[in-house]
């Protein structure tokens, strides 16, 4: 049998905005992943610590504030100070410019999915790119 | 409003139209959807008439503007005698950059200001407090102490302007900061014009930038009503706010009766605390959404202000008419604007400038082309602001008041609605009010099944959005977005340091002290937090006392 694909899905930062993380999450959730929501503001630490724990093989972090170019690559270093980074997909979603996106991607967030993207994009990303 | 024979022989003829003509008509040509619905899933009949609103009573239930039940304006004169206050949302970066925004915005004819603080600020935390970095500055000014508020008003007269704060949990800290620009500009706080959000409960809803649990929350916004009513009377206390649920994405019918249910359990919290209904309540203030769904918004404006009134009058007692007045600021949806093609915002905008302003709102911040986006640029919050400045001077629409007022598909709606919110409201009086609903997560997860449900319909092509699943074209990236100076965090956090160089620091512990204390007695707050403010007290030192008396706010999480 298939393994479930565990997700946590996480706000990072001080931003409140969580529509468009609760449709991801639900989302994933009905394409039959498990998913973890931590609620709102958690910091790159917390969310890393949570990743670990729970054993997730993606981390989609959910961010409109426009502090994701500190926080999204702090994340990455952080799974990679872990040791974790290779076993976990780290993705990116919300408000964020088009010319950021290279440079977050250079830093290790596989994908940053902008306003407008359906869901079922990110479910075949998540399945199409898992790590191990 | 009709004469029974009257409807009996309209329903009379139109089983007969429906027969001869509709059904043939149909046989040849279907109808373009087996169903029409608003945006919010309301069903909409192929055509509304009399028969539709046959039970409603002109004076009882539309009256006149400025009379009970206010569905059709507050003002006698509506938009005839001043129009609406071009209100535009503003505020990045520092002080001294958000100050020539608001400068170059009063120049272009605004007519008030609106200002938007970041999150730091917003939840209470310095900039150079850990969780701030890479917050500083982004979704609005980063406002430390009244050194930096002294900043943002530099130039502008507070006697002048009136002044919209979207502050909540540390309402009371801006407030006084305001109160103390004002002072040293030789203004007196009972000429000072303005509104703070102050609203907590629909942060925990749906905005997200809580700080202290539920019961100390409602003690400081009660605080501010009965230290306002006495020393800043003409200020608007709260804004009691569906803008967030509606962007959270809740159905137009949520959006009445979650912010009514808030409104509620405020006016609950200060006859609690003692306070007279006839004292506070004129000043309660209301923000919502404006959507696309033109009818739809113009009824939940009418149904909202219909329904208020009632509530105010017969749950409440209410015996000035003003407290029974349901002022609003509307904000076109952010969420209703699309990164592609981002020129199409433009009209969603000016559609929606339509409805706030055919529902009768008191002013209105209509949203930039760009701002699915970034921030907006200079260029683009123009054209948003010139959006309201055509409907004013050139659509006509301002001219009479209500104008939709009648229509059968509006009267229709509004009713509609106005029955959905109280099914809502007395679904919520029986958890226990707004606060307990929202604790058990209720108000949420029906706001997460709606917006969970569009986004279905969208993705199926049940619902148009164009330029992103319809009317696609190739784009290329969007040039000349605004952009935040990252460096903004570091000059933050040294104005910090000066300033703490600078002031008295055993004044500044001791009026955190005394805050210290009144906060653990029963005391209004207010004149502490005022004291402290005055003394250079940081917003972060400040909100670290309440902290500590108070707690923190934890979240009921729903998926």
């Amino acid at each position: 049998m298939e393994k479930t694909i565990r997700v946590l899905v996480a706000k990072p930062g001080l931003d409140g905005h969580d529509r468009g993380a609760k449709v991801i999450a639900r989302a994933l959730r009905d394409a039959g992943m498990e998913v973890i929501y931590t609620g709102l503001r958690l910091t790159p630490e917390q969310i890393v610590q949570a990743a670990i724990q729970e054993d997730v093989d993606a981390v989609a972090l959910s961010i409109l504030s426009g502090a994701h170019n500190y926080l999204l690559p702090r994340v990455v270093d952080l799974l990679k100070e872990e040791n974790a980074y290779d076993d976990i997909l780290v993705l990116g979603g919300g408000v964020i410019p088009e010319e950021d996106i290279p440079g977050l991607k250079e830093k290790g967030i596989a994908e940053i999915f902008t306003p407008g993207t359906p869901t079922q994009v990110t479910i075949d990303f998540i399945k199409n790119n898992l790590k191990k | 409003m009709f004469d029974k024979n009257e409807i009996t022989e309209l329903k009379k003829k139109m089983i007969e139209w429906d027969e001869e003509k509709v059904q043939k008509t149909l046989n040849r040509f279907p109808e373009r959807k087996e169903q029409f619905t608003t945006v919010s899933n309301k069903i909409v009949d192929r055509l509304y008439t009399p028969v539709d609103i046959e039970d409603i009573n002109y004076q009882e239930d539309l009256g006149y503007p400025g009379e009970f039940p206010f569905t059709r304006g507050v003002q006698p004169t509506m938009y005839r005698g001043r129009l609406w206050t071009m209100r535009q949302y503003a505020g990045f970066a520092t002080a001294e950059e958000s100050n020539n925004r608001y400068k170059f915005l009063l120049d272009q004819g605004q007519t008030g200001l609106s200002v938007a603080f970041d999150l730091p600020t917003q939840i209470g935390y310095d900039s150079d407090h850990s969780l701030s970095q890479g917050e500083v500055g982004k979704v609005g000014v980063a406002i430390d102490s009244l050194k930096d508020m002294e900043i943002l008003f530099k130039g502008i007269p507070l006697d002048k302007v009136s002044t919209s704060m979207t502050i909540n949990a540390p309402a009371s800290v801006l407030l006084a900061m305001y109160i103390a620009v004002a002072e040293k500009q030789g203004v007196s706080a009972d000429k000072l014009k303005g509104t703070i959000q102050n609203d907590i409960l629909k942060e925990y809803i749906a905005r997200g930038t809580y700080i202290f649990p539920v019961e100390p929350s409602m003690r400081l916004i009660t605080d501010i009503f009965a230290y306002c009513a006495d020393e800043v009377p003409k200020w608007n206390t709260i804004s009691i706010s569906g803008y967030h649920i509606r962007e959270a994405g809740s159905t137009a019918t949520q959006e009445v009766a979650f912010t009514l249910a808030d409104g509620i359990a405020y006016v609950e919290a200060a006859l609690k605390a003692g306070l007279e209904v006839d004292t506070f309540a004129p000043r309660l203030s209301f923000f919502f959404n404006a959507h696309n769904d033109l009818l739809e918004e113009v009824s939940k404006y009418r149904a909202a202000r219909r329904l208020w009134a009632k509530i105010m009058k017969e749950r409440f007692g209410a015996k000035n008419p003003k407290s029974m007045q349901l002022k609003f600021h509307t904000q076109t949806g952010g969420s209703t604007l699309t990164a592609q093609q981002p020129e199409n915002n433009i009209v969603r905008v000016a559609i929606q400038t339509l409805a706030a302003v055919l529902g009768g709102t008191q002013s209105l911040h209509t949203n930039s082309k760009d701002e699915a986006l970034a921030l907006p640029t200079e260029d683009s919050v123009r054209v948003a602001l010139r959006t309201q400045q055509i409907v004013a001077h050139e659509s006509g629409v301002a001219e009479t008041i209500d104008p939709l007022g009648g229509s059968y598909y509006v009267e229709s709606l509004t009713t509609e609605i106005e029955n959905g919110a109280m099914r809502y409201i007395s679904k919520i009086d029986d958890l226990g009010g707004a606060a307990k609903a929202i604790e058990k997560g209720y108000i949420q997860k029906e706001i997460m099944d709606s917006s969970y449900e569009y986004q279905m319909q969208v993705e199926k092509n049940e619902r148009i959005v164009v330029g992103m699943n319809k009317f696609k074209i190739e784009e290329e990236a969007p040039k000349g977005l605004l952009k935040v100076d990252p460096a903004v965090g570091e000059m933050q956090k040294n104005k910090i340091d000066q300033l703490k160089k600078e002031r008295n620091s055993e004044e500044v512990i001791n009026k955190l002290n005394a805050l210290n204390k009144a906060a653990k007695g029963e005391d209004n707050l207010m004149p502490y937090i005022l004291e402290a403010v005055k003394s250079y007290a940081t917003l972060g030192e400040i909100c670290d006392e309440l902290r500590e008396v108070f707690g923190e706010y934890e979240q009921s999480v729903i998926i």
